[in-house]
């Protein structure tokens, strides 16, 4: 089991969470999350001085797959969340020990 | 006859009444343009300062200030005297009718057209001050100014003393009070925040200007459409009449003029901040509304709509210049009140001789400087003895976490941000 967790522009939600559906992973985390990547910030005016805005609103989603899933759910992620602008994101994939599903107590893959 | 004199004296006193209550109402467009521009954690106090502000101004006028503004009997005419304190009668039938005319409203209506006048002079402070200064210390300001303050210099003016008085004859010259309500409101203001000083982090150590966006927009264009409604009873029923043709005519042109001097105000506050930053910054444009209002409020009658929307477009300008100066002095205004109402104030004054055989120069000049001096030095007395007696500004740490938790004890949106996370 992985744990696929992708840093995405937050327009980009229903783009990705559709694509995940449609490769069958079950369900998803998301968070409003704020950062900075190579993007940096942003500048912005206000009464006539700029300021700058260090850290970019963006969009945390963490899902659970079985590891033969994962390749399929970073393209699909890929694919949804890419405008070949900078600013994308990133997918983070770690390894996953355990999974209950608490109303049954199931466990491992079976609780995915 | 009698009847005639009957229906009109009843007519306009029902216009007086009715711009009164407009006017009022530009008591909830200051509230929302200032609480449009404040930070979120400042925003339950700065209502507060809004609603209490205006119970302050009615009371102290009340009690004290139409009487010294439009006193009975005038010791002379730079000191009006406490003769009649806590007001006299209205007109009797006997005597309306006996004038032919000559009385043609309610005395009480005149006392509550002026109240609310002193109150929107009252509100320009509390934008000016936002974010810093404590609520009760701004309340003792508000007693003096509307009780004081305010009366006097309105006395010079509109109540015979020796602005337009006969004795010495400086002949200024000003309808609705560009002068003697705006500049003076913000002359006050101006003295505040020179004592008050900056919100913490406006200004970098290197100098730069580090700004502190508003919290709410739509508010903040909200309080400025109901402003400029509220102007419509400010400047209209400052013609004080309605009830013949000629006098009808002149409330139609009050209108039109305070409407077209808004409108050009706006497109040139837009124009400049496009050109200068390259954005259509829509504070500035908001405030080019109101610097519109202020600058034909000195005299809607005289100019033709065209010279009024140019008068509105010259204010609009202005204050987008005025905003940037004031900035770079580190005087930090965070609505602009000083800018709308104080600088474009006295081109509204100025205004006057373009399109006003009556207005002279030297007497506007004179009234500028009347107004401002002694506006500014009663209200830095009084800033000055409030600040040595109770302090006029919150701790640091309150500031940072906000006058709302400091001085109300409650939040304005607190389901929405926490009391640390909101602002900066």
């Amino acid at each position: 089991m992985k744990l696929v967790t992708a840093i995405i522009k937050p327009f980009k939600l229903d783009d990705v969470r559709e694509g995940l559906s449609e490769i069958g992973v079950q369900g998803v985390t998301v968070t409003e999350v704020k950062g900075f990547g190579r993007q940096k910030g942003h500048t912005e005016l206000y009464r006539g001085a700029e300021y700058v805005v260090d850290f970019l609103p963006k969009v945390k989603i963490e899902a659970a797959v079985a590891t033969d899933m994962v390749d399929k759910a970073i393209e699909a992620i890929s694919r949804a969340a890419n405008t070949g602008k900078i600013g994308d994101g990133k997918i983070f994939v770690s390894s996953l020990e355990q999974t209950v599903r608490i109303r049954t107590g199931e466990t491992g893959p079976d609780a995915l | 006859m009698d009847a005639i004199t009957e229906l009109s004296y009843a007519l306009d006193t029902f216009y007086f009444l009715v711009a009164g209550a407009l006017v009022m109402w530009m008591a909830a467009g200051f509230s929302m343009l200032e609480a449009g521009m404040v930070r979120a954690k400042n925003t339950a106090e700065i209502l507060t300062k809004n609603i209490s502000l205006f119970a302050v101004a009615c009371i102290m006028y009340m009690l004290m200030g139409y009487s010294i503004m439009y006193p009975a009997d005038m010791v002379n005419t730079w000191w009006p005297g406490f003769g009649d304190i806590l007001g006299r009668g209205d007109n009797s039938v006997e005597d309306v009718l006996a004038s032919g005319g000559d009385t043609y409203y309610s005395g009480l209506s005149d006392f509550f057209f002026q109240v609310v006048f002193v109150a929107t002079a009252m509100s320009i402070v509390s934008g000016a001050v936002a974010e810093r200064m404590k609520l009760w210390a701004f309340l003792i300001f508000a007693v003096v100014m509307t009780g004081f303050i305010y009366p006097m210099q309105g006395f010079w003016n509109w109540g015979g003393g020796l602005l337009t008085g006969d004795e010495y004859g400086i002949g200024y010259f000003d309808f609705a009070g560009s002068g003697t309500v705006h500049l003076c409101g913000a002359v006050a203001a101006f003295a505040g925040v020179l004592l008050l000083g900056a919100r913490k982090g406006k200004y970098r150590t290197d100098g730069s200007i580090n700004p502190i966006p508003g919290c709410n927009m739509p508010m903040a264009t909200l309080g400025t459409f109901i402003l400029w409604l509220g102007w419509f009873g400010f400047n209209g029923g400052s013609e004080l009449k309605l009830s013949n043709i000629e006098e009808a005519n002149a409330v139609a042109l009050v209108f039109v003029n305070t409407n077209m001097a808004a409108a050009g105000g706006v497109i040139a506050a837009m124009l400049v901040a496009r050109l200068l930053f390259g954005k259509t910054d829509l504070t500035m444009a908001l405030n080019g509304a109101l610097a519109g209002l202020v600058a034909i409020t000195a005299d809607p009658l005289s100019p033709a709509p065209l010279g009024a929307t140019g008068i509105g477009a010259l204010g609009g300008m202005l204050v987008v210049f005025s905003i940037l100066a004031l900035d770079k002095m580190k005087i930090d205004d965070p609505v602009g009140a000083i800018s709308v109402h104080g600088t474009v104030g006295m081109w509204g004054v100025l205004a006057v001789v373009l399109s006003n055989e009556e207005a002279t120069l030297g007497g506007q000049l004179t009234g500028i400087g009347v107004i401002f001096g002694w506006t500014f030095v009663a209200s830095m007395v009084t800033w000055f003895i409030i600040k040595m007696i109770i302090g006029i500004r919150v701790s640091e740490e309150e500031e940072y976490a906000g006058v709302d938790l400091s001085e109300c004890g409650l939040e304005a949106y607190p389901e929405f941000v926490g009391s640390q996370g909101s602002g900066k």
